[in-house]
């Protein structure tokens, strides 16, 4: 168990956004967090990631307890996260992006360490370029690579498949594949194919409670999940 | 290297240039020499880091009357180092507190403070000498056998000063934190899920800039005489915004060459006209009109993308 989550909870006001959720990652796994819009699947990782503070609970990361570290210790500790709305720097160039993730990590030549997370993705030829300007999908892989070039040990990808076309969303999971075990990853994501085809399990959060947790296919077979997505 | 080699040149050719100022020239340059270096504190904060403070006299100050003060008892090469390390304690004071803020906030609570700063010099006017300031002995002002007070060893003083901070800036900005400062200023949210502590970073630029301005009214009070309240009032928190405004805020040469063009675009109108602010307040439109990134900051945009 790389990450367990016991009675995480954090209300808005009276909006119970996320209720007493235990959660547990296996090391190694790629996660899927799905649910209607409203569920609570970005506060959830904003609590494990540590972007919103924890009302209750605890959440433990490889032995460690988490709970109240902020959330830039959190990534040093090996917690990566990428942004639902892609978090870039636009006016510095592609590589300097990188850079930044990559110096963090701790390099030992940090110029060639940066081509290689660089040629990783695909961006090598644009890291001249100042990223602001690269198309939308490009922008969204550099905050992929910037997430991977923390070798993390967990990676949080916060619907990183939207607005990207066909072909980027093949070379997102072949790319997603390609970490694992060494990384676990923990996926929040619209796309049922995408979900489908990459999650080991996937969980259903409902209202900020947990509706359902296991595998694709009994996922797929559960009546809960189907009357909360369908309205049935 | 290129990057190097030209920052070289600068100080060589300051160097240089001394045998050919005239004397009211040469007294000049050394002055904008040193006010070149608040002027890189105050970029390390702004340009760099994005912290736009209005404050920073009371760094500048903080090393002028340390300096200015300890002087009366100690050996000036012992008052200098102990300016800079004031101000370099002011700003890591302010910043524990005023960095809990950011943007506008941040703005107001360290003019509140710089103005608390220079009330207190006023209050205490027995030690400080109040609005009337001190002057310093011509004994006092000796920095290991230098004479301060002579135009060549002042000279000399300011472009050693002025020459060690600008390659420890050019340093500063190429080094991995001087990334970091960067990074927090183009976004910290993303910086702080990279693993960087936004309010650690700061506090170490906002602590540098004020070693810089420290530093600066230090070497300022030994090397003009002078130790005042106007350097603690409000326009010396706005000069050095508007040098690294002209000069191009986040380039390591921008300070400098807005302290010079902006210390003599004063010093030429005011020889033509009582209204010498008038002449700035044209200027400062015609630079966020026409450069908005300053003079180095165009120059950069322009094709020259290596200057740091």
């Amino acid at each position: 168990m790389i990450l367990e989550a016991r009675g995480l909870t954090r209300h808005f006001g009276g909006l119970r956004a996320i209720h007493a959720v235990d959660f547990d990652l296996t090391q190694g796994e790629i996660h899927a967090l799905i649910g209607p819009n409203g569920a609570g699947k970005t506060t959830f990782v904003g609590l494990l990631s540590g972007r919103i503070p924890v009302e209750a609970g605890t959440i433990r990361f490889a032995g460690d307890d988490i709970t109240r570290l902020p959330a830039h210790r959190r990534v040093r500790l090996g917690i990566a996260y990428t942004f639902q709305i892609t978090s870039i720097y636009p006016r510095l160039s592609v590589h300097d992006n990188l850079a930044l993730a990559v110096q963090q990590r701790g390099a030992a030549d940090l110029g060639r360490e940066t081509l290689a997370a660089l040629e990783r993705v695909g961006l090598a030829g644009r890291a001249a370029q100042e990223a602001g300007t690269l198309a939308y999908g490009h922008q969204r892989l550099l905050e992929i690579a910037m997430g991977l070039a923390l070798s993390p040990r967990l990676l949080i990808l916060d619907e990183p498949t939207q607005g990207l076309a066909n072909a980027e969303i093949d070379a997102f999971k072949a790319l997603v594949r390609s970490v694992v075990p060494e990384t676990t990853v923990l996926l929040i994501e619209h796309n049922m194919d995408v979900v489908m085809d990459l999650a080991d399990r996937i969980t259903v959060l409902n209202a900020g409670e947990v509706l359902a947790s296991g595998p694709p296919a009994q996922i797929r077979a559960n009546e809960a999940v189907q009357t909360a997505y369908l309205g049935g | 290297m290129k990057a190097l080699a030209l920052h070289l040149a600068l100080i060589g050719a300051l160097l240089a240039v001394q045998v050919v100022l005239p004397p009211y020239h040469y007294t000049n340059v050394a002055r904008v020499m040193v006010l070149a270096v608040y002027a890189m504190g105050y970029n390390i904060a702004f340009g760099y880091t994005g912290l736009l403070s209005l404050g920073h006299a009371l760094f500048f100050a903080a090393g002028m009357y340390a300096t200015g003060l300890a002087v009366h008892s100690a050996p000036a090469l012992l008052a200098l180092p102990l300016g800079m390390l004031a101000g370099a304690a002011m700003a890591l004071a302010v910043g524990l507190l005023a960095l809990r803020t950011a943007g506008v906030a941040f703005m107001i609570v360290t003019l509140m403070f710089a103005q608390a700063g220079y009330l207190t010099i006023l209050y205490y006017g027995p030690v400080t000498g109040g609005d009337e300031g001190f002057v310093l002995a011509r004994e006092a002002r000796m920095l290991a056998g230098l004479d301060l007070s002579a135009d060549g060893p002042r000279y000399l003083t300011a472009l050693a000063i002025f020459g060690v901070a600008l390659l420890a800036n050019l340093a500063l900005v190429r080094s991995g934190f001087g990334r970091v400062m960067v990074a927090m200023r183009e976004n910290e949210e993303r910086s702080r899920m990279l693993g960087y502590d936004p309010f650690r970073t700061k506090l170490i630029a906002l602590t540098l800039s004020g070693l810089y301005s420290g530093t600066a009214g230090a070497a300022y009070a030994l090397m003009f005489g002078y130790v005042g309240a106007s350097f603690a009032a409000i326009q010396y928190s706005i000069l050095p915004l508007l040098w690294v405004l002209l000069g191009g805020a986040g380039t390591v040469l921008g300070p400098f060459f807005g302290a010079l063009l902006m210390f003599y675009l004063i010093d030429l109108s005011s020889s033509v006209t009582d209204a010498s602010n008038l002449v700035v307040g044209v200027a400062l439109l015609v630079l966020v009109l026409f450069a908005p990134k300053g003079i180095l900051g165009t120059i950069r945009e322009r094709g020259a993308r290596w200057l740091p």
